[in-house]
């Protein structure tokens, strides 16, 4: 079964590349990536119940991964959306345990391989809802 | 069937909507139960198939329908299509993001498919997509093909309305003579007309609509420009007035009937299609036969007869 990433910037984080290199190459990985582009936390969780998403991936470089980033999470949980969710960007060290505690699955700093991503997502993968 | 899932759709809960197009976009059994369950509880949407090149700017005129649509008070369930890498089975799925502006509102309800092999337009779950949507009760379904070319028309045969958008500049007056993708549009728009050569588009398209035969319905010429908004209100109106010439021509029913019967067909082909697969990879024999014509020893015609022989008696079919 093909799996589906919903993958955005978040908030008004202003950068270019990261993400969308990161979707073309998960779609090189053979998954199929909605891309969204910038988007608050609200409208992340709205599209990825809509597209049925197996992984909301969220991508910052803007220092709002406490806020927004922990936002997306409860937000979807909160409407009973069960899907992995997953960070990349430029974050602090000290700030990963938090993010984790708070049911970022897992943090994808500079310099990560593609393959260890998508790793990852194959092998944490599970359905919107139960 | 799990029925609190049932009770849920039917109390139209976005997360349980979101569940089950992914199970039929997914083809899995759960999806075939809940398809054959909601069968008889559709026909009532109105769907309109958006096609044209890639570029045209289809995304952004469903993006300007669909706001208006929602401010008339219409629910709308939106397709968009994109295709599948050939290489790696994967996709990008960019059509969302040209309307994200209706992220705020709940009455539309957007789902992104990739073709996955298809090469009609569409994705094989297209129909049964459909079929869901109008099932929730979305008054109005949009589809929107992937970026066409000439012959990508299997949007025509699951919509009640086809719309082509088009660019100015894209070949003189013998384009729109071609068969194909120029015939099966109930509206052509001509989108970022704000751009040379539009009044010359819309001449051309005049001029082989006139020479049409079919005169039941004139197919109306649209000028858009999407990103600033212009020209979707008349699009609209004429969008309305197909519909209320289908159902005055009966050709509402007519369409309806032509689709269950499509779906039936392919159907029958794919059930088909997988019992002599099976057929196949579980014959070692078959395999020597297929390898001779791999290297050319045998010719594929005598080969496919011979198996599909094989494949008759196998099942004592005369």
């Amino acid at each position: 079964m093909k799996i589906k990433v919903v993958m955005s910037k978040l908030g008004l984080d202003i950068h270019w590349r990261g993400a969308l290199v990161v979707s073309r190459m998960l779609r090189d990985e053979g998954m199929e990536v909605v891309y969204l582009g910038n988007q608050f936390p609200e409208q992340i969780v709205e599209a990825a119940i809509q597209e049925g998403a197996d992984v909301i991936g969220l991508s910052t470089l803007g220092g709002n991964h406490l806020t927004l980033g922990i936002k997306v999470v409860q937000i979807a949980r909160e409407k009973g959306f069960n899907s992995l969710i997953i960070m990349g960007g430029v974050i602090p060290e000290d700030d990963i345990p938090l993010l984790k505690e708070a049911g970022i699955a897992e943090v994808f700093g500079p310099e990560t391989k593609i393959e260890n991503i998508a790793a990852f997502i194959r092998s944490h993968v599970k359905s919107g809802i139960a | 069937m799990d029925q609190s899932l049932l009770t849920r759709f039917q109390q139209k809960d976005p997360l349980v909507l979101g569940k089950l197009l992914r199970e039929v976009e997914n083809q899995t059994s759960l999806g075939y139960e809940f398809l054959k369950l909601c069968t008889t509880k559709t026909g009532n949407s109105h769907v309109i198939g958006i096609t044209g090149p890639p570029g045209a700017g289809k995304s952004t005129l469903v993006g300007e329908l669909c706001k208006k649509w929602s401010e008339m008070g219409y629910s709308i369930g939106v397709v968009l299509i994109d295709p599948t890498s050939p290489f790696s089975g994967g996709a990008l799925l960019g059509d969302r993001i040209r309307m994200m502006e209706l992220a705020k509102n709940s009455g539309v309800f957007i789902k992104s498919l990739a073709t996955r092999g298809s090469l009609g337009g569409l994705a094989a779950s297209t129909a049964d997509i459909v079929q869901i949507y109008d099932a929730f009760g979305k008054d109005i379904i949009v589809i929107e093909t992937v970026g066409v070319g000439q012959v990508e028309f299997d949007v025509m045969n699951i919509s009640d309305t086809v719309v082509l958008i088009n660019v100015p500049g894209l070949g003189d007056s013998i384009q729109t003579l071609k068969g194909g993708i120029m015939e099966i549009a109930d509206l052509y728009v001509i989108n970022q007309a704000d751009r040379p050569g539009a009044d010359e588009s819309v001449r051309d398209l005049n001029m082989m609509i006139r020479e049409k035969k079919q005169l039941t319905w004139k197919p109306p010429i649209l000028k858009t420009v999407a990103t600033n908004h212009e020209g979707i209100e008349e699009l609209i109106n004429e969008i309305e007035n197909h519909k209320a010439y289908l159902k005055t021509s009966n050709l509402w029913n007519k369409k309806r009937e032509e689709r269950n019967l499509k779906r039936f067909n392919t159907q029958i082909n794919q059930l088909f299609h997988q019992k002599i697969n099976e057929f196949i990879s579980t014959n070692n024999h078959i395999e020597n036969s297929i390898v001779r014509v791999k290297e050319g020893k045998e010719d594929p015609f005598t080969a496919a007869h011979q198996i599909f022989e094989g494949f008759l008696t196998d099942h004592n079919i005369k």
